[in-house]
């Protein structure tokens, strides 16, 4: 056995050699079909911020039509064409905005562009590899969501319209194509496009997860990881077994929709008619869809807490606070994940006993995460903090998570989620908390790697009004709606004029409409200022931030292969900032002890 | 911490990194984490399974009085009692049981031709490698005809309350009971099936490979046991899928 595990190793090194001296892939194979990570990083990176202007526009319009519920919109004609019915927005189109928005969000731009991005280019960089354990199978994974992004956005412009069911695609109404027209093709295309979604999904998480457990660098142990890492592992987990069940429920959804099958249906009516279908449970999907819904959320939310504890870390030029508290929150987190689902289902009729066990387990969620949130800012504490726009990204990071997340307690207690089940409170609660904060960690994320991604910096002055503008609006727009949503305005309604309790908060709606558009506004600042800094931004050091992690030890412009020559070797954990006695404020991971007596600490290796 | 060598090597234990602390290659790894993950997509099918057959209620009669009604779910042994070649004759999972030992049998010489990969026999790793792939084929003929019989019905068929009888199932009407037990029946199964046709195909990839030498001269036949994993995998859920439609 060992003999054969020692040769497959040989292999490996030899193909990555062979890489090194050989420079002449041609365009396809350097731009296109790459099978280097930082490559395949990009290219989901540009993928997700497509999507996400996509994701963003959307809102926007649907955002006119609650701020404006009287106003007419011919002037969207041009874009709408016939969604623009006498000058009002078409009320199913509305119901395929907020679908479509939610699935680009959560889908196509906080799991793809998310993980995609940092899980690609930081795994392999920051645990000290050439590229992924297969770099093949890597680039499948992006065509096949770049095929799955493709049916995705064809589903916008045919003529039934994209799904329309809400991004959580409940039958009866998205099973039952006769139901609304966002139930016909739109519908089908976005089964499809998941399917092929979760294929990606997969194929990227068994490359993450088997890199970071065989391809560590030496002395790379796991408690010398970065968060990152620890974070991305995570993610990778619980995509692994949660997407599946997705899959398994999409694909009896398909067969209920076009085979005439009856797992989710039973007892329907539509127009006076009764339907053959008979014996399934649309409730059923609900906990099938959820059992992957909740590790979703942490799907989207588990990368940024690693790029944020990272950000926070170096910028503070404080070791992170609680190192394998933040490690153990996350274990406990992800494990956690995957037995809270129901309490998105309290008001299914589930029995109330059972609710009340999910409730527990929902409010445990709040001690890691409150341990998480605590060691974020004792780390920032008396720290000598620089104000990078990463760094403010990351601090607006803690605020969001910290606003969103206390209305998370309120709504996982099940007696509370009677009032606030699907009202604006659950919009405002998971959009500060996995929404907003999500993207923020993101764009942490790019502020802080782009001079790793591209050699040069993005300009400071931009990404301060972008900072700044992004975070007032994202408060503006997500505070007012918890008064909307204790006041009882359910989600998904075209208008409220028909009631007339709701009349005093037109003017909420409308104040929320102009932040949503500051907000999105302040986006092209960011996409002016990403493009032109790849072209023409300030060229960067091969380590500007003064970081102690791996990949600022790679050239300004790594090739493929990361490391021209031999792989760094890996001695102390990546958090050694302001270490007393210490030449500089910071020592990199791959800086052996005997260089540093001055700063060893006389217990330094027992403690590993 | 008394020798600048403690302070310049780095710690070499099991998780300190450059090596492969499962003692497997990614490649096994990755096979591991996509069986993990396809149980969740198999465990999610057969909670559906149960929570559907919960939702209906069972026939409480004594079973030698069993009559197929969309009232309760069938009593299996009543469902699956036909054998090719014994037309009319009650032989109750004979046919399944006899597909189960193909298929369990097709494990073992998986196993012999993992086997034999270690000892670097190219002969007998075609040799082994040949019978899994028979007998993962006649699985397949197997799981074919009882979807052809289960399709086309027996002779009685089911009476309906307008005096009509429908024969057979298909994914809309049922003549051994509720609409769900064949959508789940053919869902499930064909899923499973699916599984079985793809090692199928894998294996004579891997079999014309190892006829061409291509794993001799790479110096291992580490191939072999992934898709082997697999193999054995398909093998584990059969086992449930067999227990939850024919057993319970």
């Amino acid at each position: 056995m060992s003999s054969t595990d020692i040769s497959l190793n040989k292999d490996v090194h030899h193909a990555h050699d062979e890489h090194d001296h050989h420079h002449d892939q041609n365009f396809f194979e350097k731009y296109i079909f790459s099978q280097d990570h930082k490559v395949i990083a990009k290219q989901f990176l540009f993928a997700g911020i497509f999507w996400g202007f996509v994701g963003g526009f959307l809102s926007i319009i649907f955002r006119l039509q609650l701020g404006w519920p009287e106003a007419t919109f011919t002037f969207l004609e041009p874009i709408l064409g016939n969604w623009i019915v006498n000058g009002k927005l078409d009320p199913e189109f509305y119901l395929a905005l907020v679908t479509m928005h939610g699935t680009i969000m959560v889908f196509f731009v906080l799991t793809a562009g998310l993980s995609g991005t940092f899980s690609n280019f930081l795994i392999p960089l920051q645990i000290g590899a050439r590229d992924m354990a297969s770099g093949f199978m890597n680039m499948l994974s992006f065509w096949i969501f770049f095929l799955a992004s493709v049916i995705m956005f064809t589903s916008l412009f045919i003529e039934t319209g994209p799904a329309g069911g809400g991004w959580t695609v409940y039958p009866p109404l998205s099973a039952l194509p006769q139901a609304i027209s966002g139930s016909a093709m739109g519908m089908t295309l976005w089964l499809v496009s998941m399917a092929l979604f979760i294929v990606s999904q997969l194929l990227g998480g068994v490359n993450y997860i088997t890199t970071v457990i065989n391809l560590r660098t030496k002395g790379m142990s796991m408690t010398k990881l970065p968060l990152t890492i620890w974070s991305f592992f995570l993610t990778a987990i619980l995509g692994l077994l949660s997407f599946p069940v997705l899959f398994s429920a999409a694909l009896l959804l398909i067969f209920d929709r076009s085979f005439g099958t009856s797992f989710y249906l039973s007892d329907i009516y539509i127009a006076g008619e009764a339907l053959a279908h008979t014996g399934g449970s649309a409730i059923l999907f609900q906990h099938l869809f959820w059992f992957l819904g909740h590790p979703e959320v942490y799907i989207v939310i588990l990368p940024t807490f690693g790029i944020v504890s990272e950000v926070i870390a170096t910028n503070s030029r404080k070791p992170i606070f609680g190192y394998r508290a933040m490690i153990g929150s996350m274990l406990g987190i992800s494990l956690l994940s995957f037995v809270v689902w129901a309490h998105h289902m309290f008001v299914t009729g589930m029995n109330p006993f059972l609710g009340s066990v999910f409730m527990f387990l929902t409010l445990i969620i709040a001690v890691p995460s409150a341990v998480k949130v605590f060691n974020w800012i004792a780390t920032l504490w008396r720290g000598n903090i620089r104000f990078t726009t990463a760094m403010m990204f990351a601090i607006a990071f803690v605020s969001l998570f910290i606003s969103g997340g206390l209305t998370g307690i309120i709504l996982g207690n099940s007696a509370l989620d009677i009032q606030l089940h699907d009202t604006y409170f659950v919009i405002a609660h998971f959009h500060l908390v996995m929404g907003a904060a999500a993207f923020f960690g993101m764009f942490c994320g790019i502020y802080h790697w782009f001079p790793k991604m591209f050699g040069r910096m993005m300009d400071e002055k931009l990404g301060f009004i972008h900072f700044w503008l992004t975070f007032l609006s994202a408060y503006l727009v997500f505070m007012p709606m918890h008064y909307i949503g204790i006041a009882g305005f359910p989600r998904r309604y075209y208008s409220w004029t028909g009631f007339d309790a709701f009349n005093t908060f037109t003017d909420l709606n409308s104040f929320i409409s102009i932040a949503a558009i500051l907000g999105f506004t302040a986006q092209l600042i960011f996409l002016f200022n990403f493009i032109y800094s790849i072209f023409k931004g300030r060229r960067a050091t091969a380590n500007p931030w003064h970081s102690n992690t791996l990949e600022w030890t790679t050239p300004v412009n790594p090739g493929h292969g990361n490391w021209p020559g031999e792989i760094p070797t890996v001695y102390r954990w990546p958090y050694d900032y302001s270490k007393p006695g210490a030449a500089e404020d910071y020592i990199p991971q791959n800086v052996p002890f005997s260089q540093t007596q001055s700063s060893n600490l006389p217990y330094e290796r027992d403690l590993e | 911490m008394s020798t600048s060598t403690t302070l310049e090597a780095p710690k070499t234990g099991t998780w300190d990194g450059g090596n492969e602390p499962l003692k497997a290659s990614y490649g096994k790894l990755m096979m591991w984490f996509f069986l993990l993950s396809d149980a969740f997509t198999f465990g999610a099918l057969l909670i559906v399974y149960g929570l559907s057959r919960h939702s209906h209620l069972p026939y409480t009669g004594s079973p030698d009085d069993f009559t197929f009604s969309t009232e309760w779910w069938p009593i299996p042994e009543k469902v699956f009692n036909a054998f090719p070649g014994f037309h009319g004759v009650d032989l109750p999972l004979a046919f399944v049981a006899l597909m189960t030992m193909i298929l369990i049998l097709s494990s073992v010489t998986m196993v012999l031709a993992v086997e034999a990969g270690h000892r670097m026999d190219k002969n007998d790793v075609q040799k082994w490698l040949m019978w899994t792939i028979l007998f993962g084929s006649i699985f397949l003929g197997c799981q074919a005809w009882e979807w052809a019989h289960f399709i086309s019905g027996t002779d009685e068929g089911m009476l309906l309350a307008d005096g009509t009888r429908i024969f057979g199932a298909n994914l809309t009407m049922n003549q051994y009971g509720p609409p769900l037990f064949a959508d789940l029946f053919f869902f499930i199964t064909g899923f499973h099936g699916t599984h079985v046709f793809s090692g199928v195909v894998l294996l004579i990839m891997v079999f014309i490979n190892t006829v061409n030498g291509v794993y001799h001269k790479r110096g291992h036949y580490e191939m072999v046991e992934k898709v082997g994993l697999y193999w054995h995998f398909v093998d584990l859920v059969w086992v449930f899928v067999f227990t939850f439609f024919y057993l319970i």
